[in-house]
């Protein structure tokens, strides 16, 4: 099935194809969709809350309804915008770079986008029926038990089945990096990007079954009448915020890693050197990440723990810094020397180098926790995290759009408008933000619907909420930027003289990827190869029959049953019809997989004439 | 694109400047100007931390500006192809202990402040304050006295007071930037703190943690008197006889409206210690209606007559029967003559 192929069918047959894909770039072209669909849902959210705090006493929506915002926003940015793009780019790209023919479990790969899928537009239902969750991303009970309607039912059913997803995602590519990599590739061989995809794996392995078990309780709290919450009946709030953080402390690791991996493909493709101190990145990412891990209570500094656990954990939080810092001077390190090519996907990492230092910095800042007596809470805060998860995540999705969209779609982004974009971007971003840190100060509360007049705070909200229009101009630029590229001239298959495997085969790849598994020789293998004038990978195999899984709907379906289930356990609190939701949803999803475990698939095998036939 | 990083860059300095010389926020409500115990010892490490920080930043951005300013490619480089550098010991061991001494720096003063800060031995006998934050306001019970209040919180100067903080609701936290950070009241267990002013003032506070669609709204204030000031408003609230009649007859139908309408059924007037709603002893004195409101007649009758348009999703709404405007206004009248006290806001220089 060649690309050619593929084009001249109608749009059914496409839909369909898509519907039952298991390859794993179309499944990761699909997160990338999803998330980016979601992403402009949740800027559109932060536009409102901008706007909202336009000026003091501002009335363009209600209180209630501004809670919403905020909650919905800042959910829909991490669950379903965010990380999902990081999914979509380390799905496509992570097998190509450790020259697989595709990820270890193809099915589950599909039943996990799904999952995400769904578990989103579930979650987004809940604007049109009868009202979003409010209670902020972080649902804090009790404010979270005692939220009146559906809401927070939404945001426990929504997150449940999107957190599955991410959590089987994670786990396949856990299997793919251990078992699928190509002769030669060993683990010091592999580049960031595939080395951030793995660590960030073992990440979600470990921080999403928190999550799991706090909204299973949330949900039988709200939904059973359980008591795990309710202080009236014994039960404990704080409960919540340590098992919230467990999880939600790593997440933000889960975000920040993969970018850091990309970044460093990025910086040392673009100054044509390798990358510096390769082996202390690695390690600093592991490091980075089992930290992450050690640290959640910093999120509660207020709550009253006390002195000995809020020294710990102060500590803890600071020794991040260490090999942050590592990373930082080895990329700076890796530019020296080099010679360094400024192009938009460039542009995105080098603008990423400050504003993610001073996104670190105000870490440090917030890990003294005397210090955080006064940020926490407040807008300090947002801007820190804002300057980390945009600064560094969405800095690093941009560039690594840029970057890989030729290998991808086979169409190079067009550099005017690209820069067009990062330029708007930046300078908006920094002046939404930065003001920020002064107005958390100076007495602003996060979560502050309002902000009164004559506190001082009006120039700082009016400088932020244009700096969010700035924002928004850049991301429309790029969505025109995406429509232009598709009638442009087609690229070669390494535009950037690449030096990892992805490089190496033709742009958009054929679904097997490599018709012959390449012989890997060392970090950077196409570089390698290049630098001994062969300019293309040495095969490790003969050409042979290639052993592919078959397409299916049956993820799509499983997922449908379980959205169907999730109404129905939202509901059944106010009528006990509504269970019979919950046993067509939950019978659909359990006949799928009976089908799934019955039913023998041994894929099917492109033989070895059809890929001599297909040979340029 | 080198001219356009040096105006972003203008930009940015001269926003922050700007801010700068706009003073750091309104007096008595921001954070960069403390004056109270707990705001100075973080102040002191925020200054530290932005000093170390700031020397990190610096460091970066030179290595910055003279890697792009150096080492990118220039016309008939197309084929140059760099020394492909594997690491360097030195180096990178350099980069490795220089932050952790820099992180040593900040930790030590952190850890001693964090215990200063939660040593509670002047609690015994001093002044304790019992704090409960309601949604939307805050309850303050002077433990040992039988003053309640609430909204306002007198407290002496350069005396330390505790705070024992629990919440009746959801999570609420206690912030008063100019005094002190901020401490989560929680309803499942009391949390101790304490605040010591420099110099009078009336000081904002601030709930910091959500806790519903007023959130915002969750206004208070701390006012801190002299210790003479303070005996005398103790003295003053402690005299307090809420059966006293008032003087004039509108305020006399006010008080007879408050009790048939219930309201008494959740406000308290004198020391009983009703939680439902605020204590209103000093209403008369408050430095604000509902903790936002100026403190005038008519915005205490709109408050009366429709709460949820100013706080949504207060507790007082619908919890009382509807009231005329002339049953409202004589309300007012009554509740605006609650004035036990000579020491007032006024007293603190407000
Ligand atoms: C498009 C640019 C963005 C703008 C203009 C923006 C703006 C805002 C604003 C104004 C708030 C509300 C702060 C408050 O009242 O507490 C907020 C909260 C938040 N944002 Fe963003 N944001 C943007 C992008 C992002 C991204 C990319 C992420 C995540 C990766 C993110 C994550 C969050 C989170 C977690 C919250 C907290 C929500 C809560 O308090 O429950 N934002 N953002
Ligand atoms: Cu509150």
């Amino acid at each position: 099935m060649s690309i050619a192929a593929t084009q001249k069918r109608g749009f059914g047959a496409v839909l369909w194809d898509y519907l039952t894909t298991v390859d794993h770039k179309k499944i990761g072209i699909l997160y990338l969709i999803g998330g980016g669909f979601f992403f402009l849902i949740g800027g559109l959210e932060a536009l409102f809350v901008r706007i909202q705090l336009l000026v003091p006493e501002n009335d363009f929506i209600s209180a209630g309804f501004y809670n919403e915002m905020f909650t919905m926003h800042g959910t829909t940015m991490i669950f379903l915008a965010v990380m999902p793009l990081l999914i979509g780019l380390m799905n496509y790209i992570m097998p190509l770079q450790i020259g697989a023919r595709d990820v270890a479990f193809p099915f589950l790969n599909s039943l996990g986008l799904w999952l995400f899928i769904f578990g989103g537009v579930l979650l987004n239902c809940s604007w049109f029926l009868g009202g979003a969750p409010d209670s902020g991303w972080t649902a804090y009970a009790p404010l979270s038990l005692q939220s009146p309607g559906h809401g927070i039912d939404f945001y426990v059913m929504g997150l449940q089945l999107s957190g599955a997803g991410t959590l089987i995602g994670g786990i396949n590519f856990l299997v793919t990096v251990v078992t699928m990599r190509a002769p030669g590739m060993t683990y010091m061989r592999m580049p960031l990007f595939t080395w951030a995809t793995f660590i960030t794996s073992v990440l979600i392995l470990f921080a999403f079954p928190a999550l799991t078990v706090n909204l299973f309780l949330l949900m039988f709290d709200r939904m059973f009448g359980s008591a795990f919450f309710d202080v009236a009946l014994g039960g404990n709030t704080v409960i919540w915020q340590h098992l919230f953080w467990l999880f939600g402390h790593p997440e933000v690791y889960i975000l920040i890693l993969p970018a850091f991996g990309l970044f460093s493909d990025v910086f040392s493709t673009f100054s044509k050197k390798r990358l510096f101190g390769y082996t202390a990145m690695v390690f600093a990412t592991v490091l980075i990440a089992f930290l992450g891990f050690m640290v959640w209570a910093h999120h509660m500094f207020t709550v009253g723990l006390g002195p000995v656990a809020n020294s710990i954990f102060a500590i803890a939080t600071m020794a991040i810094a260490v090999p942050t810092g590592i990373k930082i001077f080895n990329w700076l390190a890796t530019m020296w020397g080099g010679s360094i090519t400024i192009n938009s996907s460039m542009l995105w990492a080098l603008g990423f180098i400050p504003t993610f230092t001073i996104g670190g910095m105000t870490g440090v800042m917030l890990a003294s926790a005397v210090a955080d007596y006064q940020y926490h809470d407040t807008y300090f805060v947002v801007a820190h995290f804002h300057y980390v998860m945009v600064g560094g995540t969405v800095f690093g999705i941009m560039s690594a759009l840029h970057y890989w969209w030729p290998k991808m779609f086979g169409r190079i982004l067009h550099e005017g408008m690209g820069k067009i974009t990062f330029w708007t971007f930046f300078i908006g971003f920094h002046l939404t933000f930065f003001v920020q840190h002064f107005l958390g100060l100076m007495g602003m509360p996060r979560r502050y619907w309002v902000f009164l007049e004559e506190q001082g705070l009006d120039t700082g909200n009016l400088v932020s909420s244009i700096g969010a229009f700035l924002m928004s101009i850049g991301v429309i630029v790029f969505l025109i930027n995406i429509f232009y590229t598709i009638k442009s001239k087609k690229a070669p298959a390494d535009p950037w003289d690449g030096r990892s495997l992805e490089w190496s085969i033709p742009s958009p790849p054929p679904h097997y990827n490599f018709k012959q598994e390449p012989l890997v020789r060392g970090l950077d293998p196409l570089w390698i190869e290049k630098m001994e004038g062969k300019g293309k990978m040495t095969a490790a195999e003969p050409l042979d029959d290639i052993h592919m899984p078959n397409s299916t709907i049956v993820p799509f379906i499983m997922s449908v049953g379980f959205f169907i289930a999730g109404f129905g356990f939202i509901y059944q609190v106010d009528h006990s019809a509504w269970l019979s939701a919950v046993y067509v949803g939950m019978a659909i999803a359990l006949g799928a997989m009976a089908f799934r475990s019955l039913k023998d698939d041994h894929g099917h095998h492109i033989t070895k004439e059809e890929l001599e036939r297909e040979a340029d | 694109m080198k001219g356009w990083m040096g105006k972003s860059k203008v930009i940015f300095l001269l926003g922050s400047l700007a801010l700068i010389l706009a003073g750091c926020g309104k007096e008595n409500l921001s954070a960069l100007r403390p004056k109270g115990y707990g705001a100075d010892s973080s102040m002191n490490l925020i200054i530290l931390s932005i000093i170390i920080m700031t020397f990190v930043f610096i460091v970066v951005m030179l290595v910055y500006v003279v890697v792009l300013s150096r080492f990118r490619k220039k016309k008939g480089q197309e084929d140059y192809i760099p020394r492909q550098v594997e690491g360097n010991k030195t180096l990178e061991t350099i980069w490795t202990v220089i932050p952790i001494i820099l992180v040593i720096i900040l930790a030590v003063p952190t850890v001693v402040a964090t215990f200063d800060l939660a040593n509670e031995t002047g609690s015994e006998d001093g002044l304790n304050i019992e704090v409960t934050g309601n949604q939307y306001w805050w309850h303050f019970n002077y433990e040992g006295q039988e003053i309640q209040t609430s909204q306002d919180m007198y407290i002496p100067v350069g005396e330390e007071v505790h705070l024992n903080m629990v919440s009746s609701d959801v999570i609420h936290s206690f912030w008063v930037p100019s005094l002190s950070g901020k401490m989560d009241a929680n309803p499942e267990n009391e949390n101790n703190m304490y605040i010591e002013a420099h110099e009078e003032g009336v000081y904002w506070g601030k709930c910091a943690e959500l806790c519903g669609p007023s959130h915002s709204l969750m206004d208070f204030k701390v006012i801190a008197v002299s210790p003479e000031e303070f005996d005398q408003w103790v003295d003053d609230m402690q005299s307090v006889d809420p059966d006293e009649e008032p003087e004039d007859s509108v305020a006399q139908d006010g008080k007879a409206a408050f009790e048939e309408n219930s309201c008494m059924g959740c406000h308290a007037i004198g020391s009983s210690p009703a939680q439902v709603g605020p204590n209103l002893t000093a209403f008369g004195d408050r430095s604000q209606i509902a903790g936002i409101l100026e403190p005038t007649k008519e915005n205490l009758v709109d408050w009366i007559m429709d709460p949820e348009s100013i706080k949504p999703g207060n507790k007082m709404t619908g919890n009382y029967p509807d009231l005329s405007e002339e049953e409202a206004d004589s309300i007012a009248e009554y509740l605006m003559q609650l004035q036990p006290s000579e020491v007032t806001p006024e007293s603190a220089g407000d």
